[in-house]
């Protein structure tokens, strides 16, 4: 096969356009924080920019390494990658360190690798496999089982590590059940779950209780008085009330004293701008000081003086808030909302199930991390330290979201070749 | 490859509808945080903010009568933030403080040390004519700011050891305690030291937008995120401030001390260590100097010698003897002795008197036969089976009036003097020893020693006929919070009232007897019990020693006094106690000729 010529010529440039300008806006907004005055080359290893510039390098050449394999391989071995991130998740329980309390890194070396980010790329091509497979069935319940059960092994593990941040992210997975035929009455419950997660927080149980009390009987007025649908809405009122027992129970007894703060502190409940509030109130006054047009590159003041702690990693939004202002951000989230549209776009032109399924996977994963992370960031969402996909510091969560990345682009690319 | 399934290829819209709502949420909230919400603005030119600590009033402290005994007064710290500091004019800067250069470079290496984006204080405790001086040029120096701080003043210029003072935390109460910050306060010794959690108070913090010219311009958020300070609590001592300072002039270039309690309660009412000194001295700057020049002073004037100066009791211990033998039941208040005067053995008597003595003379005239003869009757009594069990039954008595070990109360550097267990004698004798030879603590001396506290408090307790307080310095909070219950539970002597009663006749002869050892120093009207004392010392002369209470039937007052190398009891400490008793119960001295001595 004359792969190459190929390739070039089938590649979605605009999609990996988009991808470039992600990760250019990364190293600039890496350099801008963590900025040293003594170590001013951008190329210096010692630095953290210096090092994510490598990183960079490695992501371009692993991609180009994607790109020139057979397309089948990531079909064909998605069960193996699948096993050998689980077995990675399980060796990290017995095995791994602990950094910023919870037990989910491997080192080697000088680095140190998550292999949550790693089990999320073999999930996505574990389930794309299973789904897209000729004797699938979605709408067979023990399919559905099959597929549920895929995501909760590797969620449960990394949420047996402690780190129940990156265990949400595989959450985000409804999304492909609901593309592949999930009813969505299940998005609805989700929704709904999560409106009264919230509520029962802010306020006591019982007033929940009451709350949803009243708006049954007000439904009951509304829709037809059958036995059947009194049934219906009595036993909708009773999982609600259970639900609503669960979480408190769960928050209280289950959760930990610092996850508990955190969302407290985003709920308004508690406020502590020394403890775990600090980074929240910081990042807060860096982004919102950059005002309409920012100020300037470089010349972020709360950047430039580590007012925000963690700012090269998860609170890297900081720095293009505040030195790029309104503008910046809305070009940054448009930039992203883009490239999910035209993944999920792409996804559709698929042939190949798997290759739909998937794309669809890393479109939802990275919607996830943008929204939890950019959302911790102005407050929106509790402080769950997971990265921004392609800007945040880090090597595990910059090769593992280019990995991903490619490993679509190569299925699109290749896309013709199906049948 | 295509199947015969559902399409559900139009749920690409919805999926696309949540990417694009949610990240519309998130524009929405950056607009507010961004555009809207003004507060989040210091605009472009270079502003930051400044954690500026607001410290709480330290907690003032009383005497017992409400008496101001310390408070703040304001001074300032310059402060400076390396990172801020820029195009500084060095020699300009320091003229205008008065530093040299060096000075200047050392501060500000330690200051980036520490941070180069955090203050640090770089020049403590200005005061407010030197803040006046350089407030006005202080816009010329960027990343340098003030605070204003205080610093202890003390309106009674007394009781330096009981009140302790103030000074920069060390790097291990850094360690132990978040709550500090370099360059904050703490209390060192005394009563700063030991209530510091309550004195302190709560900090409050304040946040500051500055300019690129160091100018504060504003609050930040209208002060929303700023936490007011919470003053410290005021503390009430049991100290009465005009006796304190009365005893203090007492004892001015003597060497000694007076501590006075109240035997209801156990709270001190003075505490005198001479030589003492100004607590003022050890505030703001001059307090590295002076103290050092305390602390090389040969007379030791930082030692508490009310609670770490050990002396043997001498005659005064007598009374816990006569307390013991009695209570034994070996001897009663009519058992009587022969003295044969200069010709006693083992041990002589140093006064002349008549022959035998029982109880009340033997006290009124200090009889070392009498103590010595009872104490070797209870040794040789068929109740104990050795001298070893003889000795725990005495030994257990001794401790349980606060001897041989400290209160652990409030009061500070307390020493625990010496009572030897019994295993002692057995080491040092080999099992081979009886009464006759550890003749010496029947008349306090060898190897008891105690301090002046345990002196007062022992006096306390006889005074009480059989209890005391754990002696201690704290009166009240301002506040209601209750003072430790420890401070406020009795402790018990298993020694019968009518014991101390008998003994009491015998402690107002000593002051109203013919030979009472004290009848010079007899009050107009205020009737004293009490016990002379003269210690043997080995490194000089003897220590002048006395212990009592007033009025005797109901005793508001107890005292000890300690006179080092001056001689008899009877001729320093006695007197002293006197004019201190009639000090505190009539609040002036009626025979003025009295103190002349003392206070000339």
């Amino acid at each position: 096969m004359t792969t190459r010529n190929n390739i070039i010529g089938k590649i979605d440039w605009w999609l990996l356009a988009m991808y470039c300008a992600l990760v250019v806006i990364g190293v600039s907004a890496i350099y801008a924080a963590a900025f040293n005055e003594a170590h001013p080359s951008l190329f210096d290893l010692s630095q953290h920019y210096g090092k994510q510039f490598l990183f960079a390098g490695v992501s371009v050449f692993l991609g180009l390494l994607i790109l020139l394999i057979d397309a089948k391989f990531f079909n064909t071995f998605a069960y193996v990658i699948y096993g050998f991130s689980i077995l990675l998740l399980l060796y990290v329980l017995v095995g791994g360190s602990t950094i910023a309390g919870s037990k989910s890194w491997i080192q080697f070396g000088g680095f140190s690798f998550q292999p949550s980010e790693f089990a999320k790329f073999g999930t996505a091509l574990a389930l794309a496999h299973y789904l897209g497979g000729v004797n699938t069935d979605f709408s067979k319940m023990k399919t559905q089982a099959i597929a549920y059960g895929l995501v909760l092994f590797p969620m449960m593990l990394v949420l047996m590590q402690g780190d129940a941040g990156s265990s949400l992210v595989f959450l985000v997975f409804i999304l492909v059940f609901y593309r592949e035929g999930m009813s969505g009455k299940i998005l609805i419950i989700g929704f709904v779950a999560i409106v009264l997660f919230l509520l029962t927080l802010y306020f006591s149980k019982w007033y929940v209780l009451i709350g949803v009390a009243v708006v049954s009987v007000a439904i009951v007025f509304l829709i037809e008085r059958t036995k059947k649908n009194i049934l219906k809405l009595i036993a909708v009122f009773a999982v609600s009330a259970v639900f609503i027992f669960s979480v408190d129970f769960f928050f209280y007894d289950i959760l930990k004293q610092h996850q508990r703060t955190r969302i407290n502190i985003i709920l308004g409940i508690e406020k502590d701008i020394y403890g775990v509030g600090y980074n929240l109130h910081q990042s807060k006054i860096a982004i919102g000081s950059g005002g309409f047009a920012g100020k300037g590159y470089l010349q972020g003041t709360m950047t430039k003086y580590n007012f925000v702690p963690e700012q090269h990693t998860d609170f890297i939004f900081c720095t293009i808030g505040e030195e790029f202002g309104f503008i910046g951000s809305f070009v940054l989230l448009s930039l992203y909302l883009a490239l999910l549209i035209r993944i999920i776009f792409l996804a559709e032109r698929q042939r190949s199930p798997f290759s739909r399924i998937y794309g669809y996977a890393i479109a939802s994963i990275i919607f996830f991390h943008l929204m939890v992370n950019i959302g911790m960031t102005i407050g929106l969402l509790p402080v769950i330290g997971i990265p921004l996909p392609f800007l945040s510091y880090g090597g595990s969560s910059l090769l593992m979201f280019s990995l991903m990345f490619f490993v679509f682009l190569k299925q699109d690319a290749n896309r013709m070749n199906i049948l | 490859m295509i199947k015969n399934r559902a399409n559900f290829s139009s749920r690409k819209y919805v999926v696309i509808a949540i990417f694009s709502v949610v990240v519309l949420v998130l524009l929405i909230k950056l607009f507010m945080i961004q555009v809207v919400d003004q507060s989040y603005k210091h605009s472009s030119d270079n502003n930051t903010l400044r954690y500026i600590t607001q410290y709480p009033a330290r907690g003032k402290v009383y005497d017992r009568n409400g008496r101001l005994m310390v408070y703040n007064e304001a001074i300032y710290d310059l402060m400076v933030i390396p990172r801020q500091v820029k195009n500084l004019d060095t020699l300009d800067f320091c003229s205008s403080l008065d530093i040299t250069r060096e000075f200047f470079q050392e501060r500000m290496a330690k200051a980036r040390r520490y941070s180069t984006f955090s203050p640090s204080v770089f020049l403590a405790q200005i005061t407010k004519e030197e803040y006046g001086k350089i407030a006005e040029n202080l816009h010329k120096y960027p990343g340098f700011y003030f605070q204003t701080r205080s610093v202890r003043n003390y309106p009674y210029p007394v009781a330096a050891h009981t009140l302790g003072n103030i000074g920069e935390v060390s790097k291990k109460d850094l360690e132990k305690d978040s709550y500090y910050k370099t360059g904050d306060y703490i209390g060192k010794s005394g009563v700063e030291y030991f209530y510091e959690k309550e004195l302190r108070g709560d900090k409050g913090l304040k946040i500051i937008v500055v300019d690129v010219h160091n100018r504060e311009k504003e609050s930040f958020m209208d002060g929303q995120f700023d936490t007011l300070p919470v003053a410290g609590k005021d503390i009430y001592l049991g100290l009465d401030a005009e006796l304190q300072l009365y005893g203090e002039r007492l004892l001015k270039d003597k060497t000694g001390s007076i501590v006075a309690i109240e035997p209801s309660t156990g709270q001190i009412l003075a505490m005198v260590s001479s030589p003492a000194y100004d607590p003022n001295e050890l505030v703001g700057r001059v307090r590295g100097e002076n103290y050092k020049k305390l602390l090389n002073d040969s007379l030791k004037p930082l030692v508490n010698r009310a609670t770490s100066g050990i002396y043997p009791p001498g005659s005064t211990f007598k009374m816990i003897n006569g307390l013991i033998v009695l209570q034994s039941g070996v001897v009663t208040p009519k058992s009587a002795f022969p003295c044969y005067g200069k010709e006693s053995q083992p041990i002589r008597c140093t006064h002349s008197h008549n022959s035998p003595v029982a109880l009340y003379e033997a006290i009124e005239n200090s009889c070392n036969p009498y103590f010595w003869e009872t104490f070797r009757e209870m040794f040789a009594s068929s109740r104990f089976s050795s001298s070893k069990e003889a000795y725990s039954y005495w030994y257990d008595m001794v401790v349980s009036f606060g001897l041989g070990s400290t209160f652990k109360t409030d009061i500070p550097s307390e020493l625990a003097g010496n009572i030897p267990k019994s295993s002692y004698y057995e080491k040092l004798y080999r099992g081979s020893w009886n009464a006759l030879t550890i003749r010496s603590l029947s008349i306090g001396q060898g190897e008891i020693l105690v301090t002046p506290l345990q002196l007062a408090n022992m006096a306390a307790a006889i005074g009480n006929e059989g209890f005391y307080y754990p002696p201690h310095l704290i009166k009240s909070f301002s506040d209601d919070t209750p003072i430790d219950s420890a401070l406020t539970t009795k402790r018990i002597i298993d020694i019968k009232p009518k014991h101390f009663k008998d003994v009491k006749i015998g402690m107002c002869r000593v002051f109203e007897g013919e030979h009472g050892t004290a009848r010079m120093s007899q009050i107009d009207s205020i009737q004293v019990a009490g016990k002379t004392g003269t210690a043997e010392n080995p490194h000089g002369d003897d220590h002048s020693l006395f212990m009592g209470f007033a009025p005797a039937d109901n005793p508001q007052i107890a005292i000890a006094v300690v006179v080092e190398n001056a001689g008899f009891g009877s001729q320093w400490a006695a007197p002293i106690a006197s004019l201190m008793i009639e000090k505190y119960l009539r609040g002036y001295i009626k025979n003025t000729n009295k103190e002349k001595r003392f206070l000339e």
